[in-house]
């Protein structure tokens, strides 16, 4: 039995405005196993958001359009789901943590009130038990009960962002998307809020896609790496296929373009050229403009998904099934 | 070497409806020419009012600053704005820096007007052309406005701007905090080929730890409104001193595999800068703190050659 609990295949989302198309994802596959942690990894624009809101449901539309494929949890299709279907997945089994907390919280209800609702929303219960729990919550990320009855603006920027995820698990998710929850925190309040979610993440025993442009925080936390750009995920593997035997030319440039704490270098090595327009993407490989790899075949031909090694997935021409072409 | 900048006691507060904000307290340091101070700490310690402060941006509150060997503590109009041409800003967001209404060309263009720096229009243009092509931006743009450009480019304008009254000190404010990796090595190796070149001193201002170790001679380290610690940057990150760095080192994510290390989580959030309780600011937060830390701040002291320290403890923890 395959442990797939979720599994996206060939998803593609466009933005349609005026005459332009924006190809915001563009056929992507990714699967993530039961316990498991992916790190959905790109720069701004690349699609990582799009495709969580896919998954999600909340592809605002219009202008937004799923275009193809098929999202596949617990066995079924979400993208096939009714409307009051697609409801009970959201929150209750499948949560989404927002990058900044504030769109996550409603700034006229005190915190406690809004784990409350989320409680009451999905389980049956009276609303002082769904209160009860609410504290338990709000302790297990770390912030005393009494603070219960504040308000979002009398927290930090790191409290604020506990709640966030104290709101998303309040009913213990089958799977949590995480949608850069600590690219505004300061690094030692957002290491204390890793510490948090890896821990309740095995209380729980939930599984997450967790999406980050940072390659440091993925190292930390997640089991998976998928890498992303143009709406494509053009390198995927464990820890140590992306790590240490990184494949993609832009990958490692990635890598190359980050200043290493443990390396003393005179110039960075930036990459040339500017982020893909998603209205205009490159018809063969969309990293061809910028690639210094670059052959004939990449201007015309969108290079196809090999396997260099078991579980090491590269989108590029310079590889065959089984390793360099 | 010689000394460009030189700040003593420096203080910056404001005034809000809970009480005094400090905001800077009681900041000291020095600049060498050509040289590029890191300044780094979390949200709210004050980095960019020290910057902002030091420039004459916002009135000082109390202290002393020393630039080129002049006291310009306290000025009048007529010699900011004679000072306003060495001692120059870059903003952590490109966008709402710069005049949506004004094209590349004016925007650049602006402050050799307001200086009556050129002689005729001729000469402008060609200041201008001679700027754009300094920072890597495409001639074609003179005439485009800041929305048609993308983040990196903007970044290369408000570069230029700074640039044109050709500045001897630039406080550069999270100048790459807002671009994506691949577009901010771009924009640091611009920044250091520019310092070379014309031999720049910078103060630079961010919270990215790795930013700061490449591009620093020396980094301090602020914890609301105080430099806790200050030191030659292999240095600082070979040996941290105060207890606070030490948590904040550690706790840099590595993209690496291979180099998990212990981590020192702290507990607890940064504490108000309104009408702070006297001694440590940190020791809320610090494992260490004894009872004297609660009743008087640590001062600044020099613990090895440069590096200096405000921790009670430091010497102590140190030997181990
Ligand atoms: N004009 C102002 N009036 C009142 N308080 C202010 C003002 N400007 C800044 N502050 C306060 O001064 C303190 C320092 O702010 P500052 O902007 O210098 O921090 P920072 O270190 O640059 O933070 P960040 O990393 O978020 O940019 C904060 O508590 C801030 O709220
Ligand atoms: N509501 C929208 N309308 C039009 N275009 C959009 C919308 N949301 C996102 N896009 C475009 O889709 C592309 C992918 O965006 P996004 O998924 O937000 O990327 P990421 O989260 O990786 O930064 C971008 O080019 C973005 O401008
Ligand atoms: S397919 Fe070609 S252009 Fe694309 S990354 Fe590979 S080598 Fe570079
Ligand atoms: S002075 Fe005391 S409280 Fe402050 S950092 Fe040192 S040991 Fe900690
Ligand atoms: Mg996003
Ligand atoms: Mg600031």
């Amino acid at each position: 039995m395959s442990d797939k609990l979720l599994e996206i295949k060939n998803l593609s989302i466009h933005y349609f405005a005026d005459k332009t198309v924006f190809k915001a994802v563009n056929g992507v596959n990714l699967s993530l196993e039961r316990g498991q942690t992916v790190g959905l990894v790109g720069e701004t624009g690349a699609g990582k958001t799009t495709t969580a809101l896919g998954v999600m449901g909340l592809i605002p539309s219009p202008p937004g359009k799923v275009v193809s494929g098929e999202i596949l949890f617990e066995g079924k299709d979400l993208l096939k789901m009714s409307a009051s279907e697609m409801r009970k997945v959201r929150g209750k089994k499948i949560s989404m943590i927002f990058q900044d907390p504030m769109t996550a919280l409603n700034p006229v209800l005190t915190v406690g009130d809004q784990i409350t609702e989320v409680i009451k929303l999905h389980e049956k219960c009276s609303s002082l038990e769904a209160a009860a729990k609410a504290k338990e919550m709000l302790e297990m990320v770390g912030i005393p009960a009494e603070r219960f009855s504040e308000y979002p603006h009398q927290f930090s920027g790191g409290m604020k962002q506990r709640v966030v995820i104290s709101i998303a698990l309040a009913c213990r998710p089958e799977v949590i998307i995480a949608d850069e929850p600590t690219t505004a925190l300061d690094v030692t309040i957002q290491a204390q809020v890793l510490e948090l979610m890896t821990k309740l993440k095995k209380e729980i025993q939930t599984s997450m896609i967790l999406i980050t442009h940072d390659l440091g925080v993925v190292a930390e936390i997640c089991d998976k790496v998928a890498i992303m750009y143009a709406g494509e995920i053009i390198e995927f593997g464990d820890l140590e296929a992306i790590y240490d035997n990184t494949a993609h030319p832009y990958t490692i440039r990635l890598f190359g373009a980050i200043p290493d704490l443990e390396k003393d270098v005179d110039r960075l090595e930036p990459i040339m050229g500017l982020m893909p327009d998603p209205s205009n993407l490159a018809p063969g490989c969309r990293f061809c403009p910028r690639c210094a790899n670059r052959m004939p075949i990449c201007e015309t031909t969108p290079p196809p998904e090999v396997e260099v090694t078991p579980g090491h997935m590269v989108k590029c021409h310079l590889y065959k099934e089984g390793g360099l072409a | 070497m010689s000394t460009l900048l030189e700040v003593k006691n420096l203080k910056k507060y404001f005034k809000t409806p809970g009480g005094m904000l400090h905001a800077v307290d009681d900041v000291s340091f020095s600049i060498n020419r050509g040289e590029t101070l890191g300044v780094v700490g979390e949200s709210g310690c004050g980095k960019s009012t020290l910057g902002r402060t030091v420039i004459h941006l916002l009135p000082k509150t109390s202290g002393q600053i020393i630039f080129d060997g002049e006291d310009i503590s306290d000025v009048d109009d007529h010699k900011l704005k004679e000072l306003r041409r060495d001692m120059q800003m870059i903003f952590q967001d490109p966008f709402s820096s710069l005049n949506p209404r004004m094209s590349i060309s004016q925007i650049i263009s602006e402050p050799l007007k307001i200086y009556h720096v050129c002689k005729n229009s001729k000469e402008l243009d060609s200041r201008v052309t001679a700027l754009m092509e300094t920072v890597g931006l495409a001639l074609r743009f003179r005439d485009a406005y800041p929305h048609e450009l993308d983040g990196g480019r903007r970044q290369r304008v408000g570069i230029a701007r700074a640039l044109a009254l050709d500045p001897k000190f630039i406080v550069c404010d999270e100048p790459v905090s807002a671009l994506d990796v691949s577009i901010q090595a771009q924009i640091l190796n611009l920044m250091q080929d520019l310092q070379k070149e014309r031999g720049l001193t910078f103060i630079f201002i961010t919270h990215d730890l790795s930013v700061v170790k490449h591009i620093s001679d020396n980094i301090s380290v602020m914890y609301l409104g105080n430099m806790v610690e200050k030191s030659p940057k292999k240095e600082l990150f070979d040996n941290p001193l105060h207890p606070y760095t030490k948590a904040l080192l550690s706790a840099i994510p590595q993209a690496s595999i291979h180099r998990k290390k212990e981590r020192i989580l702290l507990e607890g959030e940064i504490t108000s800068p309104i009408n702070p309780k006297p001694g440590c600011r940190f020791a809320a937060r610090c494992i260490y703190a004894q009872d004297r830390c609660r009743e008087a701040a640590p001062p600044l002291e020099e613990m090895a050659p440069g590096h200096f320290c405000a921790c009670y403890r430091a010497k102590e923890l140190a030997q181990g």
